[in-house]
């Protein structure tokens, strides 16, 4: 075998590890949001369920934190991409010998513990609430000490830093003299900020949002500590981690990948086309030549599997008015319970024959194995059952 | 269309801490004049464009448009429109919208904009291109659009930072005949900055020459370049041979130079060095290449040399021949192309001869490095 070939193969076989490592976990994770299941697992393999989706969108907790994190979310976006613009702005016009230090310092917030920016946060606001000698109960109190509030607040303070650096990147682009144009041909400098400086921002703003937003939904170590008497998504999942969980997690999982996989083929699809268009215009492409494809999806993978992707959305809420898992459902509970009686049946004719044996060769010195417990249909052994609450107490009991 | 308005340095200084970027600027600019500052890159030019544009306040001194202090007015209160180096076309907006901008930060309406935009586009012959994007056009349009967009403004005085510099030759000069055109017809002042003595020589009224911060002559292209009232405006502006020595003889306005290798050789004093020369000091003596020419006689006077041709040019429209005269000391002469085969052999003896009126003399001072 020639040595290309080698590299080719080995090179395969590193990709396929490395997509499994990156995706396998999501692949599992969607699995389980359809088998029935009652505890996040793929196999054994029940039944083929959507009663996951139904139950995530009954819980109310999880609704209601999906609200607080969007809202939070919106007004993390609107803070730090601010701040972040207003950041970025000063760092290509401050003195060269400042820049290093402001540079640090902008930045710091990255560094440090979002933990310790949780608690900074609380603690800060309390502080200036008490400084400022608002009285209990006043609009003022209940501001600093309102979740929602301080939660914004913490996030930006180092999402502004994210957000700054996709700016300085587009910054560097900026060429200062098509200010000094504008200035020169009789605009403010409002004005030139507004008609010249931002709409060449304006990709970079779209980013930083989409960057912010997701930051800002994803963020568990801050929020916890800001959020106080609120919830959002990442603390209520934490919450039912900690008591159990069951596959209406996996079921948002799934819904957050679609979502993430349509918006970003979504996106690519147009970029394409821009860029497509662009080369046409410019005559460095030729319209493409008629195929039997639509000229939507001609040469363009990502608008391929887009298109597939709503089929298979198209096919699953068909499915879904159509399939009923409970039939199958309660052939698996029989199996299951024919399987669990075979088993104690077996046991029971083991402990007969040892028994006999035991009359014959004199006293048994070993304890009888008891029969083993019937577990309830939560604690079928996935995760070594670490999270069946029940844990704790027959620990105890041992 | 605004009439021209003239503009005043008065003792201008403009100091980047301890660096001077410009020393003691006085400039007195007519209205309606083509003005030119003509210097080596770093000599300071483009800081006085943007200390009249209003970027820069200047550390001393005052600058007056039309006789107005513009001291504390921010540029985009003055009446000037400067065209920069690298354009800097809107790149976002179309090119009607980049014209009418001016406008736009006014308050015009779009469609009032529009009017006056293609109005301007027809006068640069661009008609019909107002929605192309500025990428799209070549480097010609795009400096047009520029020039367009700055006279959109109505400015009084029109500023130009080297903007065909980064044009290739024939466009360069295809320019320079539009801009001279344009400037015939709206009547306005330019000031144009540029470190290339052809254009500054071909499109100006008057040329003001910089080294280092410092304005060595302002004057006519012509008596820039017949009487070079420097060393450095002598040798920086076009070609020039030098030649060292003391002063053997002052009568009225010519001197005679007793060089170090060539002899002693007579010449004219520089208009503004008339009166402050005397026998004795150290001087230097310029003659042009084509100031030079063949003599028919051995004469030895006091206006010939003689010396060895080394090699010679073609260069068109004219034969440049490089000499060396006694002790090695270099020449260059251009004779015109009248359909010679050849000027010299190599290593023949030539016996040049030139008119005192066509050499300058005047004291040591610093030259134009290569």
């Amino acid at each position: 075998m020639s040595s290309t070939a080698l590299i080719r193969i080995a090179l395969g076989a590193y990709f396929v590890i490395f997509f499994s490592y990156l995706l396998g976990p999501l692949v599992v994770m969607s699995l389980t949001a359809f088998n029935s299941s009652a505890f996040p697992s793929v196999s054994p393999w029940a039944c083929f369920t959507y009663e996951w989706f139904e139950v995530l969108f009954n819980d109310k907790s999880i609704r209601q934190g999906i609200y607080y994190s969007v809202i939070i979310g919106l007004g993390t976006v609107v803070l730090s991409v601010s701040m972040g613009l207003a950041a970025s702005i000063v760092l290509t016009q401050i003195w060269p010998r400042l820049r290093s230090t402001y540079y640090t310092m902008i930045i710091a917030p990255i560094l440090i513990p979002g933990v310790v920016l949780g608690i900074s946060t609380l603690v800060f606001w309390d502080r200036v609430g008490d400084f400022l000698g608002v009285s209990e109960g006043s609009l003022l109190d209940l501001l600093f000490h309102n979740g929602i509030f301080l939660t914004i607040l913490g996030q930006s303070s180092f999402i502004a830093s994210y957000a700054m650096l996709v700016f300085v990147a587009r910054l560097q682009r900026f060429d200062p003299g098509l200010t000094e144009a504008a200035l020169d041909l009789g605009a403010t400098h409002t004005q030139a900020f507004r008609k010249i400086m931002l709409p060449f921002m304006r990709p970079a703003i779209a980013s930083a949002a989409v960057l912010a937003f997701l930051a800002s939904f994803e963020n568990y170590n801050t929020t916890t500590f800001t959020i106080v008497d609120y919830k959002t998504l990442t603390t209520v999942l934490a919450q039912k981690v900690r008591l159990g969980i069951n596959p209406s997690i996996s079921s948002l999982a799934f819904i957050i990948i679609a979502l993430t996989i349509f918006v970003a083929l979504a996106f690519e699809a147009n970029r394409r086309n821009q860029a497509r268009k662009n080369a046409v215009k410019e005559g460095k492409a030729s319209t493409p030549k008629k195929g039997f494809l639509p000229p939507f999806l001609r040469g363009n993978p990502a608008a391929i599997v887009f298109v597939a992707l709503a089929f298979v959305a198209i096919g699953m809420v068909g499915t879904a008015q159509q399939y009923s898992p409970e039939s199958c459902k309660i052939q698996y509970q029989e199996a299951k319970q024919i399987e669990i009686q075979r088993r104690i049946q077996e046991l029971q004719q083991k402990r007969k024959i040892r028994d006999q044996s035991g009359a014959r060769n004199g006293p048994d010195i070993f304890v009888t194995p008891p029969p083993k417990k019937v577990q309830p249909e939560g604690g079928s052994g996935a995760f070594g059952n670490v999270f069946d609450p029940g844990n704790l107490n027959s620990d105890k009991n041992n | 269309m605004s009439s021209g308005v003239a503009i005043d340095l008065e003792n201008v200084w403009i100091k980047f801490g301890d660096f001077v970027a410009v020393r003691e600027a006085n400039v007195n600019i007519n209205g309606g004049d083509f003005f030119s500052f003509l210097g080596p890159s770093g000599c300071g030019k483009t800081t006085i464009l943007r200390a009249i544009s209003g970027f820069l306040e200047p550390s001393d001194g005052r600058i007056l448009i039309g006789g107005a202090d513009m001291a504390g007015i921010g540029p985009n209160k003055r009446p000037t429109a400067l065209i920069f180096q690298n354009l800097a076309l809107f790149p976002l907006m179309k090119v009607w919208e980049n014209i009418a901008f001016s406008m736009e930060v006014a308050g015009a309406s779009a469609a009032e904009r529009r009017k006056r935009a293609d109005e301007l586009l027809d006068m640069i012959a661009l008609d019909g291109q107002g929605d192309k994007l500025p990428s799209e056009l070549s480097g010609g349009q795009k400096q047009r659009v520029a020039i367009a967009r700055a006279l959109c403004a109505n400015p009084d005085v029109l500023l130009l930072d080297e903007p065909l510099s980064a044009l290739d030759l024939k466009l360069r000069q295809h320019m320079r005949t539009e801009l001279r055109e344009i400037r015939r017809r709206v009547g306005i002042t330019f000031i144009y900055i540029t470190h290339d003595q052809g254009e500054a020589l071909t499109m100006s009224d008057t040329v003001a020459v910089m080294k280092s911060g410092v304005i060595d002559q302002i004057d006519t292209g012509h008596n820039i370049y017949d009487h070079p009232s420097t060393p450095f405006v002598a040798s920086f502006v076009g070609e020039n041979n030098l030649f060292r020595g003391k002063i053997k003889q002052i009568s009225g306005n010519e001197a005679v130079i007793s060089t170090r290798r060539s002899g002693d050789l007579l010449a004219q004093i520089t208009p503004s060095q008339v009166g402050k020369l005397s026998v004795g000091n150290e001087a230097m003596l310029f003659i042009r290449p084509e100031a030079l020419e063949l003599s028919d006689s051995k004469a030895t006077g006091k206006t010939s040399i003689s010396a060895n041709v080394v090699n010679q040019e073609f260069e068109g429209n004219s034969f440049s021949v490089f000499l060396e005269g006694d002790g090695g000391k270099q020449i260059k002469m251009s004779v015109p192309n009248l359909g010679q085969d050849n000027i010299a052999a190599a290593g023949e003896n030539l016996s040049l001869r030139y008119d005192a009126a066509n050499a300058v003399v005047m004291p040591v001072g610093e030259l134009a490095s290569e």
